[in-house]
């Protein structure tokens, strides 16, 4: 138990740690963007927007600075995050709301799979080193060397544009209504084929290698060669005792991982047109739209935290010694 | 000199290093032996691969070939400037957590891990998209100031392994003082992981870069290989067809982050002698008479050598 209250107080104090670096980027940093953009947009934002506006972005120069920040927080807790100058007056939480739950369905499902994938195929080439298996690790090497954004880029110009399989942009066919029907889900699969075939491609080598690094380390331990003196099949002893415990390190390098391939997945989604929340962030760097800027790195990074979490918890569940280990 | 014998033998190590070589020429040489000036406009608009242009011409006719060479140098300048500020501030932390204990080791720690766990990429976009002038250096800063923390929790988990040996106790005993305790005993046993944790940095500030240029945050005037995509990208040459003008590109990253995670395996290969055996090939395994087997780590005498 201790484990576990010991991390939730760890992300706490990150999840304070990234709302006060947000606080500060637009304080510390030098030029004031904003103030120009407020003076263009006089008249047609109402004052309550202003004021929040102001609070944002540290334009209230009469308070002190500890004042502001805990006006800062007062509106955060509210889910106000401003409004954005490009969809004007949209507010930022409205547009991350909107944008958010695409870039989980595909983060989510590409990372699974890649998982997965990678877990197996690194569990068979740790198993099978020193044979031909070992000519899959250059391959494996070059794809996770490769930019994402230049992955997707080949992957639209040769399954898109040359053979016409897939659609090179959006998420859905425009000419259908969002909602729960079979239609339209067919239709999102579809269009988030090639994004998630991307993610997969240049994440899973990094699976693959940290799962054979594992399986060779693991398999000169005692109980893997005590499984051998026992006669159990050897695909017995390579799944369920050698596989079983080389899998550990993954899961606990499962929450670092995250962040990078959240982070090319936003790229992918630039790439793609995608309309999730690296979408919006493309756009908002684009049109100097500072407030939803932002905004798209806090929920980012709190959604970052929560999957963490979950990956954490994931782990205390398989690894018992979490549990017990009273440190 | 046996030791850098076999960290020469090492088939993937000396791949990496060529490579890194050779782009390291193209860095230092590249404004002089670039066949055009990268900005000089043509009348070759989009011309495939040719004779005159050996990578092809983009849409106002500029020389592919030229804008990678003349890319080279910042895409490799931003990557050492970040790996190595990185680096020290890594090593700073890493080393001074593992060496202190006590409050201070859990505070830098729970720094470093917060770090960790905070995307890097968005942060840096942040960051950089409200900064007046992203220019190469200030981007590689950046990249230093926000990518140290993985270096810095391996280095606190090998100095920590490293402060309670023998050798560590007896320069402690001798009355020696801490920072040279530090300095002449614990660091030159971290090599090792100084430099593999350099590498991997030197892997991400390169692939941040270039991501940063190909989303057009950095200024587009200033050559490398992420540059050569934005254009590419903006000016439809997906759907134009015009393989030429982003295969290269793409490709070159490819091959240097390749480079720097062949000559990382080597290190690796070296700190984890577990992993050694694996260096070889499996047809001079079998050519030795070794049979690779599962829980036994095939030992190879080299006395000869």
């Amino acid at each position: 138990m201790s484990f576990l209250l010991r991390r939730v107080a760890f992300y706490a104090l990150t999840a304070w740690a990234a709302i006060t670096i947000n606080f500060f980027i637009p304080r510390l940093l030098p030029g004031d963007p904003v103030t120009a953009l407020l003076g263009r947009m006089q008249g047609r934002i109402d004052s309550n927007a202003e004021h929040s506006l102001r609070v944002l972005f540290g334009l209230d120069q009469d308070t002190t600075l500890w004042q502001q920040y805990l006006d800062y927080w007062g509106l955060l807790l509210r889910g106000d995050l401003g409004l954005s100058f490009t969809h004007f007056p949209t507010p930022v939480s409205e547009i991350v709301d909107q944008s958010l739950p695409w870039t989980v369905g595909l983060v989510g499902v590409a990372t699974v799979i890649a998982f997965v994938i990678g877990s197996l195929i690194g569990t068979f080439l740790g198993w099978r080193r020193g044979t031909w298996a070992d000519g899959l690790l250059p391959v494996a090497t070059f794809f996770q060397a490769v930019p994402y954004f230049w992955l997707g880029l080949i992957t639209i110009a040769v399954l898109s544009v040359n053979l016409g399989w897939f659609p090179s942009s959006g998420s859905y066919d425009r000419g259908l209504v969002p909602a729960f029907t079979g239609e339209f889900i067919g239709s999102v699969v579809y269009y988030g084929f090639l994004p998630a075939l991307t993610v997969v491609l240049s994440s899973v080598a990094g699976w693959v290698l940290g799962m054979r690094n594992m399986m060779v380390t693991v398999s000169s331990e005692d109980y893997v060669t005590v499984a051998h003196a026992k006669g159990l099949a050897e695909r017995q002893v390579m799944l369920g005792y050698a596989a079983r415990n080389a899998v550990l390190p993954q899961v606990s390098s499962f929450a670092l991982s995250l962040g990078f391939v959240v982070g090319g997945t936003l790229i992918m989604e630039m790439v793609f047109s995608y309309q999730g929340i690296g979408y919006t962030l493309y756009q908002a760097v684009s049109t100097h739209d500072y407030p939803l800027m932002q905004g798209c790195f806090l929920v980012i990074t709190l959604s970052v935290l929560v999957a963490n979490m979950v990956a954490d918890l994931a782990y205390a569940l398989l690894d018992p010694r979490t549990r017990t280990e009273d440190r | 000199m046996r030791n850098q014998l076999l960290f020469l033998r090492n088939g993937k190590v000396v791949t990496g290093l060529a490579i890194l070589g050779f782009f390291t020429l193209l860095a230092v040489l590249g404004p002089w032996i670039s066949p055009y000036d990268p900005n000089q406009v043509s009348d070759a608009l989009l011309s495939p691969p040719s004779a005159a242009h050996w990578l092809g011409t983009d849409h106002t006719g500029r020389d592919i070939l030229s804008q990678i060479i003349v890319g080279a140098r910042g895409v490799l300048v931003v990557g050492l400037v970040a790996g190595v500020s990185a680096t020290v501030v890594g090593v700073l932390v890493g080393v001074t957590a593992g060496f202190v204990g006590g409050v201070g080791d859990e505070s830098l720690s729970a720094l470093s891990n917060m770090f960790l766990v905070i995307p890097q990429l968005p942060l840096i976009i942040l960051i950089a998209a409200q900064l007046p002038s992203a220019g190469g250096l200030t981007v590689a800063l950046v990249i230093g100031a926000t990518g140290w923390a993985w270096g810095a929790r391996v280095m606190r988990a090998q100095t920590l392994s490293l402060r309670k040996r023998d050798f560590v106790e007896a320069a402690r005993a001798n009355g020696e003082r801490t920072w040279r305790l530090v300095l002449a005993e614990v660091l030159p046993n971290l090599t090792a992981v100084i430099a593999s944790g350099f590498v991997g940095t030197v892997t991400f500030a390169v692939l941040s870069q270039v991501t940063l240029s190909f989303i057009g945050i950095t200024p587009v005037s200033e050559w490398n290989w992420g540059t050569i995509l934005f254009w590419a990208q903006n000016n439809l040459a997906l759907q134009r067809g015009a393989w030429w003008w982003f295969v290269p590109a793409g490709a070159c990253i490819a091959l240097l982050g390749m480079a720097l995670t062949l000559v990382n395996f080597g290190i690796d290969e070296i700190v984890n002698p577990r992993l050694r055996s694996t260096g070889l090939h499996a047809r001079s395994l079998r050519r030795r008479g070794i049979r690779p087997r599962v829980g036994f780590t095939p030992v190879v005498r080299e006395a000869r050598s």
